[in-house]
């Protein structure tokens, strides 16, 4: 107990301490399972562990990702977005939407195939797509069916909603690795083409078509996320990247490439990612992601603890570029203030927005609204339905109110807006 | 700065200039391998609605009845009307497609193509067996699923050209976004 010198040994273990190295590369303080973290009275009297082989978040802190209770397969977890700061998204919580489970890929023998209109068919290994020109992009991937519950459902729009439970299909990451226009100059693709099919290897083999110009233009595949190698939940070893489009045409597990002169109408391109509009058509290959924002800390659950200042704060976003600003409501949309950006504010990713405003137990609804720099402006409920048509829950961007209630408790107020 | 300095300045210049040149020439890096048809086919399973890709061999929906049952009820119901995951069953009906609120999307009153049948089932069905039927299997469940949502007569027979030349219910109405429109036609 040398490293512990007031503490009582029956006690450290009562706090659920295991004096593994492990352990101790958590911190003085590490503890497991369902136990409370311990911390000593004064740590500046006890000697810390040494350096760990590798870190680990403090015991204090358990962020978990939302899970929706029989989650399957075929289903999400939603990144946390209120627990967040800043414009980087953990690893680990990431959001994940599959629709076969996650596969276990081995790098060693994985191959990228590239064929179809090219001059010569080709793969490459992990380690070949690692010694082209590398490009870093940092920039948001947000599902295709991110916020549906803020559309009109049958069961109605919810109340007792989280951000994160709301819009948390939605995660920042620094992405690595190579520009498709570099693979395509590599294996000859043909002048003629203008679509591109995507196809992973995962048990669904999810493919998607994408269009050459978007291919040529900042596409890239990535073997890596905020440093390091790509999450196995996120693609490992390589995925797609679209930065701006739709999640589900990032295609994750990424192992075939067919190059080719129409799209392949594949079942999700068809059946699923398409907008069955008000017109009683289907409007296919919407992939681009609007402008949309989120007050992340003043929203549901939170309870404002006191009057005096309040800082509203949340995330901005567009997959047509940079946000160029972010207004605040806080009297359901009748007036609207400019909220200040925290930099950076980069393409395609969220931006970080703040508002100070004075609260003394007053009623109000609250609401953020983003432009980004090709002048686009968030929509309201009523305008996102009529551009989304009222038969798709698909690419839901409406702005976002929250209801602070006189006692100081916060609800999702879609619900009245949209009434 | 005198003239040799000016003229050393430019040649620093015109080095830079060239280097940045041949940096952005095409370069061959030398990495990845050509591969031939063969190699290609093990991995090109896509359908494409011309067809393109469909193999030999035909289906019936008789045949396909049989088999939905043993593996498709599960999730989908016995006569594909939904269960723990999509319905699949639906004759077209244009006020569903006009309502309000999420029409419940159909292979009879949404899909555009019948050749994405053939390919889905091939590539991701059944959910927990992916991949594991064979052509005749997928050709046959196919022919059920069309003859239970009126694209196909009970008897019709489909295979690699009857498959691409049927007209689904709801294809002529889909339209590209605009969006896709610039970017697909340049």
């Amino acid at each position: 107990m040398k490293d512990f010198p007031l503490l009582d040994r029956r006690e450290v273990l009562k706090a659920g301490l295991r004096f593994s190295t492990a352990t101790l590369g958590m911190g003085a303080a590490g503890a497991f399972g369902q136990s409370v973290p311990f911390a000593p009275p004064d740590s500046t009297k006890v000697l810390g562990p040494p350096p760990s082989a590798l870190g680990q978040r403090s015991p204090f802190e358990t962020p978990q990702k939302f899970l929706r209770p029989g989650t399957a397969a075929a289903g999400a977890s939603f990144t946390p977005l209120e627990i967040l700061h800043g414009i980087i998204t953990p690893a680990d919580l990431h959001f994940e939407r599959h629709h076969a489970g996650i596969p276990v890929i081995d790098p060693g023998s994985f191959e990228l195939m590239i064929h179809g209109l090219v001059d010569r068919p080709m793969k490459f290994t992990l380690n070949d797509l690692k010694r082209f020109p590398a490009t870093s992009k940092i920039c948001f991937i947000e599902c295709s069916g991110n916020g549906r519950q803020a559309a009109s459902l049958p069961d109605g729009l919810p109340e007792d909603i989280t951000p994160g439970q709301l819009d948390g299909l939605f995660s920042v990451s620094e992405w690595t690795g190579v520009k498709l226009s570099t693979l395509l100059d590599e294996v000859g693709a043909s002048r003629r083409a203008t679509w591109m099919l995507a196809e992973g290897q995962d048990a669904a083999v999810m493919g998607r078509s994408i269009p050459m110009r978007k291919v040529l233009d900042d596409a890239m595949v990535v073997y890596a996320q905020n440093g390091e190698a790509i999450r196995p939940e996120q693609g490992y070893p390589l995925r797609l990247l679209l930065p701006g489009w739709e999640g589900n045409a990032n295609v994750k597990w990424l192992r075939r490439l067919e190059i080719s002169d129409a799209p392949f109408m594949m079942r999700d391109e068809t059946s699923k990612y398409t907008d069955a509009m008000a017109d009683g058509r289907m409007r296919m290959f919407t992939f681009e992601m609007a402008p949309k924002s989120l007050i992340t800390n003043l929203s549901y659950p939170y309870v404002m603890q006191r009057k005096g200042f309040h800082e509203i704060r949340g995330i901005a976003w567009s997959g047509g570029g940079k946000i160029a600003r972010v207004d605040i409501s806080l009297d359901g949309g009748r007036n609207w203030a400019r909220a200040a950006l925290q930099e950076p504010v980069l393409d395609k990713c969220a931006t970080c927005f703040r508002y100070g405003f004075d609260w003394q137990g007053e009623e109000r609804i609250i609401m953020s609204r983003a432009t980004d720099e090709q002048c686009n402006t968030q929509l309201g409920y009523v305008d996102n339905e009529a551009n989304r048509g009222p038969g798709t829950s698909y690419h839901n961007s409406a702005i976002r109110p929250w209801k602070i209630h006189a006692d100081g408790h916060i609800t999702f107020a879609m619900k009245e807006v949209a009434a | 700065m005198n003239r040799l300095g000016a003229g050393i300045f430019l040649a620093v210049l015109g080095l830079v200039g060239c280097a940045s040149t041949s940096n952005n020439a095409r370069q061959d890096y030398g990495l990845g391998r050509v591969i031939d048809a063969a190699e290609i086919a093990q991995w090109d399973i896509d359908i494409k609605p011309s067809g393109e890709g469909l193999p030999d061999g035909e289906g019936t929906a008789a045949a396909g009845a049989i088999l939905y049952q043993q593996y498709c009820t599960a999730c989908h119901g016995d006569q594909g009307q939904g269960g723990t995951n999509d319905r699949l069953v639906a004759a077209f009906d244009r006020e569903v497609n006009y309502s309000t609120g999420s029409p419940t999307r159909t292979i009879g009153n949404y899909w555009p193509y019948a050749t994405t049948l053939f390919d889905y089932i091939r590539r991701a069905m059944p959910h927990n067996a992916p991949g594991s039927l064979t052509n005749q299997q997928v050709y046959d469940l196919s022919a059920w699923l069309l003859f239970q949502n009126g694209v196909i007569a009970e008897n019709d027979v489909i295979n690699r050209s009857t498959l691409p030349q049927l007209q689904m219910p709801a294809s002529g109405l889909f339209y590209w976004s605009d969006e896709v429109v610039d970017l697909a036609t340049d």
